[in-house]
């Protein structure tokens, strides 16, 4: 700051004013910003870039989003024509991942049950989230009674053994696609319910909230507009983890035969499928599936670590 | 601590009513009579099976005596099997799954424990990026895939260890590696992070000062507090599997409950599906409370009945 002549003057009657001289202070050098500033997004990213093991992760899922929906386009086989002729064939040419017991292309239902797979997964992390936050929010922003009231529901929901439940939807309402959605989004929401409810808990009392309630904002623009982007951070890693935990409970489902039924390729059935047949030495039909399972239970894996790592505000520097 | 413990097991008793009733309702909302499939049946063979399991009754009146039943822990007849009860099926699967499972959470603490630590002590080391990377590859690949891998490569390539059924020891060591090396891995990660946080604090440095051997620093100071975030976890972990032998008793034909579980799905045997699903959700529910109870007591710091006062 400059120092203006007049609070100079101000200072003493005995001391000469000239021996005062303001200093002429570089503004530019002061007001210079070190570093770009960088919106909490930005940064975020930048950290998660050198994080080597998420990069992978996300790489790996950019490329099976693109398996997932070019990979049946590609492949000139069908994904449900059977060949009775051409059963069992190793990897080749013109089958890639080999052919099953039907002669059915292996790289074709590999590529089909991706599909299913990120459907399955994003469906119930959006599902899960649309709940999670509605409920986690209203509990956590109203507090007292209510909040007491909601908690109890979702502690007792809490202690329901997940996978318990989801199969008992599926006994009930009978295997397929939607209905696994279902059974997951039953109690998955309950986990999100909770990290949304602890955060708004916290931020509401912070003065900009205050802020905005002395201004007369309404209960649900406050919690829209103040409280949800400043939980964001542990929403996303909550929904990273909730898309691997749903891919898993899909290809466990349609393991055990409660899942996706035939003739639908789904990663779970094709497992169960070339389990069967495994003292055969058709090892390419239990291979491709469980490996694609495994690598994108890693990369949702890693990238949510990494998105912890990278969201956490405590971690900047 | 005895208004906690009576909250508490109230809360244990809604969960575990609120279960029975869901499941009741749930199973008889299906449509379909588990007696369809077999056309043998006449009409009046068909009436007297109906009555022998209530399902000529009203609804209400059946959910009334399956209650009263369950409090004499009597869970009923299985229709499929028509000679045994659910109680019978329980008591033949559980010892082996209870076997299964004990055996697996005691080698994924054991050695998530052991991983864990050392990668912590190891940190940024080889050790530590090797233990790290088991333990993701771990929690990444599901419990039936490392079951079939391992069946595949030490049982039928390399034939080192028979598979299928639980007779000999022998038998349990490809089912118990399958189970355990998800929670294994979950283990070892949770250990190494606290562990690494508490390594820092002031106290470890004052051991250090003391002239402590490593030994006595690492396992009387850090892994006693290092070890209560696992602690939480291992409600979940039970529970993961539990649920997890019923894939892994398929796989490898082993006896246990699971294996009636997942038949009895198959079968539309509904009281043995609703009997094994409360007597699951109980065991469950005990294990939540058993940890809540051992955090209280590992953690002298956690007031159990104060948190609640609150």
């Amino acid at each position: 700051m400059e120092l203006r002549k007049q609070d100079v003057r101000n200072i003493s009657p005995d001391v000469p004013n000239d021996w005062f001289v303001p200093k002429q202070q570089n503004q530019q050098a002061g007001e210079a910003v070190v570093r770009p500033s960088l919106s909490y997004w930005k940064d975020s990213w930048h950290r998660l870039l050198k994080n080597k093991l998420a990069m992978a992760g996300l790489i790996f899922l950019i490329f099976l989003a693109i398996f997932a929906i070019f990979g049946p386009l590609l492949s000139p086989h069908s994904v449900e024509t059977q060949r009775l002729t051409e059963q069992n064939l190793p990897p080749s040419g013109k089958y890639w991942f080999g052919t099953d017991d039907l002669g059915r292309d292996v790289f074709t239902r590999t590529a089909y049950g991706a599909r299913i797979s990120l459907f399955v997964g994003l469906m119930a992390a959006m599902i899960d989230f649309i709940i999670g936050v509605v409920y986690g929010g209203i509990a956590g922003y109203k507090g007292g009674r209510t909040d007491n009231l909601m908690m109890r529901f979702v502690e007792i929901l809490y202690g329901l053994p997940y996978l318990l439940v989801v199969i008992l939807v599926m006994v009930v309402i009978g295997p397929g696609l939607t209905t696994i959605i279902l059974a997951l989004s039953i109690t998955g929401w309950v986990g999100m319910a909770r990290i949304v409810r602890g955060q708004v808990l916290q931020i509401k009392n912070y003065e900009f909230v205050l802020a905005s309630k002395t201004f007369g904002t309404s209960a649900a623009r406050i919690i829209r507009k103040n409280l949800l982007p400043n939980t964001m951070g542990p929403i996303i890693v909550q929904m990273t983890l909730t898309i691997p935990s749903a891919i898993f409970a899909e290809a466990f489902l349609s393991f055990i035969g409660l899942g996706i039924q035939a003739p639908h390729a789904s990663w779970g059935v094709m497992a169960n499928d070339g389990l069967s047949t495994i003292l055969s030495g058709y090892w390419w039909r239990l291979f491709f599936p469980t490996l694609f399972i495994s690598l994108t239970m890693f990369a949702f894996n890693v990238l949510g670590d990494g998105l912890q790592d990278a969201l956490d505000p405590k971690l900047r520097r | 601590m005895n208004t906690y413990f009576i909250k508490r097991f109230v809360a244990m008793i809604i969960t575990l009513w609120l279960i029975v009733t869901g499941t009741f309702f749930l199973m008889h909302w299906v449509p379909g009579s588990p007696f369809n499939e077999e056309r043998t049946t006449n009409a009046a063979i068909q009436k007297n099976l109906e009555s022998y399991y209530q399902l000529d009754k009203p609804l209400l009146v059946q959910y009334g005596n399956y209650l009263k039943a369950l409090v004499q822990f009597d869970l009923g007849p299985s229709i499929k099997k028509s000679s045994q009860t659910v109680n019978d099926m329980l008591g033949r699967g559980f010892p082996v799954s209870f076997e299964l499972g004990l055996y697996t959470l005691l080698l994924a603490i054991v050695s998530g424990i052991t991983l864990g630590v050392f990668a912590a002590l190891r940190h940024n080391g080889l050790i530590d990026y090797l233990a790290m990377s088991i333990a993701v590859l771990g929690i990444s690949v599901p419990n039936f895939v490392m079951a079939t891998l391992l069946i595949q490569q030490l049982a039928v390539n390399i034939p080192i260890f028979p598979v299928a059924t639980w007779s000999s020891p022998m038998h349990m060591v490809l089912p118990i590696l399958a189970l355990a090396t998800g929670p294994m891995a979950i283990i070892a990660r949770l250990t190494r992070t606290s562990m690494l946080e508490v390594l820092t604090q002031d106290y470890i440095r004052t051991a250090k000062a003391k002239g402590l051997s490593p030994v006595k620093i690492v396992f009387k100071h850090a892994l006693r507090n290092a070890l209560l975030p696992v602690v939480t976890v291992l409600g979940s972990l039970a529970a993961s599997i539990l649920t997890g032998t019923f894939v892994i008793e398929k796989i490898f034909a082993i006896p246990g409950m699971g294996k009636y579980f997942v038949d009895s799905i198959n079968n539309r045997d509904y009281p043995v599906i609703m009997g094994t699903t409360v007597f699951y959700s109980a065991i469950l529910i005990l294990m939540l409370f058993l940890v809540d109870l051992a955090y209280g007591i590992l953690d002298p710091r956690i007031k159990l009945h104060k948190k609640e006062a609150k």
